[in-house]
């Protein structure tokens, strides 16, 4: 059933900063690392004390290249670096260093899934360079607000989207996309309830076919994906329900509340700041040279985009097996050392996909303290192809062993626990006549035509064999003397 | 004790045993302290500078001290000293103390410097009278009832009136130069970015230099050697090698100098020091070197360019003074925006204040682009003519000021004719090359008043030989 919001169609843009994991900050040397005593990370420079001055650093700047080069954007031979001017407690210089009308990357683009599961991809307006303020920590006594000025010089990025993202969903996936991505480059970490990644979100809605863009509203203070999706379709709707009830949307700033899933007026356009946007006069504007680009070129990992595309098209995956195994970085990483051993690449996607996450999750491990190796799992694999094993057997009974004994391959395990599947034909059909001969009833049913019964002659066998027959033999036999 | 006028005569009385370093000491002290009056220095670290003077003696005794053994140096009150308090010169840094040394004066410590003191300034070196300062005004050595020139009068006033053998000032548009004018010494603006800034507490970024203020061109030329160089603390500072200039002080061959035209018959220049001007011309002609007249035809754009740019950066630099982090607060501040508020305008002085606003103007959204942007185009262009008159001419002369040294009060009325104090100097600011005042002149009432010589970008080498032949022919 048609409501009235079906005729509304959403508009969303996306600024989201993400913390640099550089060692040090964006123009000093001081620390950059995250959970510190409160003011241990500052020297003279981080305090924005008189006379100090910033010096760019150049890993930074490498993080802004990395990620360029993955969205095909294009990076700006000269760096300028201008000051944004505001007060604020935490903001010890009184300006933050950034970027304005020359962003380090403009363009590009990021693929992502939209509700119909269908390819789109967003355009990135912009990527540039900046610096985090500190924290001001309103809760930690009764009287003052205090200030912790670790955060304050961090290096952050700001990628800036088009305002082409159409559902709250597509918000979602173009979030998990970016933070797959800088994570596959290990520029940042992607944690939002930590604040290494922030997001902004400028929301707007307008009739259908309507060309061109209703005013938007920025809603701020997301602290997950799933929380931007919620603002996004609270905020959508309350949008519909003011245009309905005759009202007009007023461009202002509004803060997401997770509690109710509301949003909330922060500051109207009137009140908002005039930065005083001008160049940074201490820093000379920075020149990256084709060799740098180059050179970070050759060192790019494998991203996360490629890999899927490779997964389906060259190894045969479905689009859901490549997803999963691409979601997570190490986790691609180990398929991709586990297919050096093993042209198997379905039983080796199952293998991961299936027993390994498994164990993974039952011990709560992550993959990187997953102890067994990849030839090892290789070796289960070719264990399997080659029917000396069953299936379940391998992941029921040969990883455990594997985990435990990183020397021993499937094969030396499954010897040892007498695993390897018997294709004795002479054995299985006597033990296969002795089932037949004590079930005559079964038999009878079997041959009135339930097929059925065959399942429970050979769970009697493997019984019988301690798991150990070869069942596609096994099933040929009991085919011949059913017959 | 006899006057010292250079290091040079220091280190010989130094080698033959006549003086020694903490008596020399001793001697700049009692000279402090016999006329307070000056009010140059703000606070003298006697008992440190004696300790040091000991050291150093020592060192020097075994043949092991620094070059700079024997340079005993009063800092602006803008320059960082680790554990030492800095203020500007303004309230707003009341109680401040650095954390860290500044990178010039790490240099000079290494090389044996004695720092003595920190000296009165305009506040936040804005100024041109030293009139500006939360600590009063500076008076003039030469005449008590005269301005010492500011931003750096402190500086100029110490040197002047033998409080101390050399100073550091700062120069953005005049202040080392249009001080020593006044008091008749040497101030050296070197090239923007041959010296580090950093621990320089900056009152407008892409002009501010630090330099030397002395009493010879040798002392300045050394000062400077030891000062120079790239510096990992500020980007802005060149990487280009830096010559041994106080052995480098011999000219050779005959000079192309301009002089801009415009300049000496402007209507502010006094007539003394307009004809001392043709006078050095005829004097250069004679000596077979070349001075000619060039057009200069952005007189009347140099001092509005500059103070819209220097307003604007000053604006943003001085955002830090909040009342938040460190220095002066408000008592009765309540809440955030009022102890901005409160801080503010309790910690900062009137000019200060004057160009905060200024400058926040011409940043604003809707002003921009008429005056920051253009202002910035302006100085391009100054920069650029600058450069074609450089590339023919090895310098540019002119006076430093249009006058001798003006009485105290005389015109702090009016912020416009303080301004246009700086006509001569700023342009070496705006185009970023290295400029010297020389005590080149005398008026009748016997007061002093400086020459300029411009030259090129980091070729101070130069410009420093060829003071040094100005000042040696002097008569």
């Amino acid at each position: 059933m048609s409501t009235v919001y079906d005729k509304y169609e959403l508009v969303v843009g996306l600024e989201v900063h993400m913390q640099l994991m550089t060692k040090s900050k964006a123009y000093s040397g001081d620390a950059n690392e995250y959970g510190n005593l409160p003011n241990t990370n500052v020297s003279a420079i981080s305090l924005g004390h008189p006379g100090t001055l910033p010096r760019v650093n150049s890993k930074s700047v490498e993080c802004a290249i990395k990620l360029a080069l993955a969205c095909g954007m294009d990076i700006h031979k000269y760096v300028f670096f201008a000051r944004k001017n505001y007060f604020y407690a935490d903001l010890p210089k009184g300006y933050q260093i950034t970027q304005d009308k020359t962003p380090i990357c403009t363009g590009g683009q990021i693929k992502i899934k939209t509700e119909d599961n269908s390819d789109k991809w967003i355009t990135i307006t912009r990527a540039h360079l900046e610096e985090d303020a500190g924290k001001s920590m309103h809760d930690q006594d009764p009287f003052d607000t205090l200030i912790d000025l670790n955060r304050a010089g961090v290096p952050l990025i700001e990628v800036v989207s088009e305002p082409e993202i159409r559902s709250s969903k597509e918000a979602y996936n173009y979030l998990t996309e970016l933070r797959k991505l800088v994570r596959y480059l290990e520029i940042c970490d992607g944690n939002m309830e930590e604040g290494s990644m922030r997001c902004d979100a400028n929301i707007s809605v307008r009739i259908k076919g309507e060309t061109a863009f209703g005013t938007r509203c920025e809603v701020k203070n997301m602290n997950s994906i799933r929380n931007v999706q919620r603002a996004i379709e609270y905020e959508m709707k309350r949008q519909i329900d003011v245009i309905e009830a005759g009202g007009t949307i007023q461009q202002e700033t509004r803060s997401f509340d997770a509690a109710n899933g509301t949003t909330f007026s922060l500051r109207s356009k009137e009140l908002a700041h005039d930065y005083r946007y001008f160049p940074e006069p201490d820093l000379q504007p920075l020149l990256i040279s084709q060799k740098q680009i180059e050179d970070l070129k050759a060192q790019m990992p494998a991203l996360p985009q490629e890999l899927h595309d490779k997964y389906v098209s060259q190894f045969g995956l479905s689009e859901y097996d490549a997803m999963v195994l691409t979601n997570e970085k190490e986790i691609a990483l180990w398929y991709e050392e586990l297919i050096k051993h093993t042209k198997n690449y379905k039983s080796a996607c199952n293998w991961i996909n299936g027993p390994i996450k498994a164990y993974l999750n039952e011990n709560a491990l992550h993959i990187d303290d997953f102890t067994a190796s990849p030839e090892q799992i290789a070796s289960a694999i070719a264990l399997v192809d080659d029917g000396k094993i069953s299936a379940s057997a391998a992941a029921e009974k040969i990883l455990p062993e594997l985990v435990k004994h990183t020397s021993k391959n499937a094969l030396q395990i499954a010897e040892e626990l007498d695993l390897i599947q018997s294709s004795n034909e002479d054995e299985i059909i006597g033990l296969a006549k002795e089932i037949l001969e004590a079930w005559p009833d079964k038999v009878a049913n079997y041959k009135n035509g339930n097929k059925g019964m065959m399942g429970l002659f050979m769970g009697e066998l493997m019984k019988k064999s301690g798991g150990k027959a070869n069942p596609k033999m096994a099933t040929a036999i009991f085919q011949d003397l059913l017959k | 004790m006899r006057k010292y006028d250079s290091i040079i005569e220091v280190q010989n009385d130094l080698r033959s045993g006549v003086l020694n370093l903490p008596q020399l000491v001793r001697y700049y002290v009692s000279n402090i302290n016999a006329k307070p009056q000056l009010n140059a220095f703000l606070e003298v670290w006697e008992e440190e500078a004696i300790k040091r003077a000991e050291e150093i003696q020592n060192r020097f005794n075994k043949g092991e001290a620094g070059k700079l053994a024997g340079m005993i140096i009063g800092l602006k009150d803008n320059i960082c000293f680790k554990d030492h308090a800095v203020s500007a010169s303004s309230k707003i840094l009341e109680g401040f103390k650095s954390i860290y040394n500044s990178t010039v004066v790490d240099r000079l410590l290494a090389e044996d410097a004695i720092l003595l003191g920190r000296l009165n300034c305009d506040e936040f070196a804005m100024g041109s009278s030293n009139e500006n300062s939360a600590f009063g005004a500076v008076k003039n050595p030469l005449d008590e009832s005269k301005v010492p020139g500011g931003s750096s009068g402190g500086s100029a006033a110490a040197v002047a009136g033998d409080l101390c053998l050399a100073a550091l000032g700062s120069d953005t548009g005049g202040s080392i130069r249009q001080p020593a004018s006044l008091t008749g010494i040497v101030g050296l603006k070197p090239t923007y970015g041959r010296i580090s800034r950093y621990g320089l507490i900056a009152y407008a970024s892409s002009f501010d230099q630090i330099g030397p203020m002395t009493r010879s061109v040798y002392d300045s030329a050394l000062l400077l050697e030891v000062m120079a160089g790239g510096d990992e603390f500020d980007s802005t500072a060149s990487h280009n090698a830096v010559p041994e200039y106080s052995k480098l002080l011999e000219t050779k061959g005959k000079k192309k100098i301009a002089y801009i035209k415009d300049c000496l018959e402007s209507p502010g220049l006094n007539p003394e020091v307009k004809q001392r001007i043709y006078q050095l011309i005829d004097q250069l002609k004679a000596e077979g070197h070349s001075v000619d007249p060039v057009d200069f035809p952005h007189l009347d754009h140099l001092v509005p360019t500059y103070y819209v740019l220097t307003t604007a950066e000053a604006s943003s630099n001085l955002a830090r003074f909040d009342g938040i982090h460190y220095g002066y607060r408000s008592k009765d501040a309540a809440g955030i925006d009022n102890t901005y508020k409160k801080s503010r305008t309790e910690g900062f002085g009137k000019e200060v204040k004057r160009r905060i606003m200024l400058g926040t103007f011409v940043l604003s959204s809707g002003y921009y682009d008429a005056y920051y942007g253009k202002a910035q185009q302006v100085r391009r262009v100054i920069h650029d003519k600058t450069m074609k008159v450089l590339e023919e001419y090895d310098f540019i002369l002119t006076p430093t000021s249009t006058n001798e040294a003006f009485a105290l009060g005389e015109n702090t009325k009016d912020p416009i004719a303080m301004y246009l104090e700086d006509i001569f100097t700023v342009q070496a600011n705006l185009a970023g090359v290295p400029a010297i005042s020389l005590p080149l002149g005398r008026k009748q009432s016997g007061l002093p008043f400086g020459i300029q010589l411009m030259g090129r970008k980091f070729e101070e080498q130069e410009l420093l030989a060829f003071s040094q032949k100005m000042m040696n022919q002097e008569v």
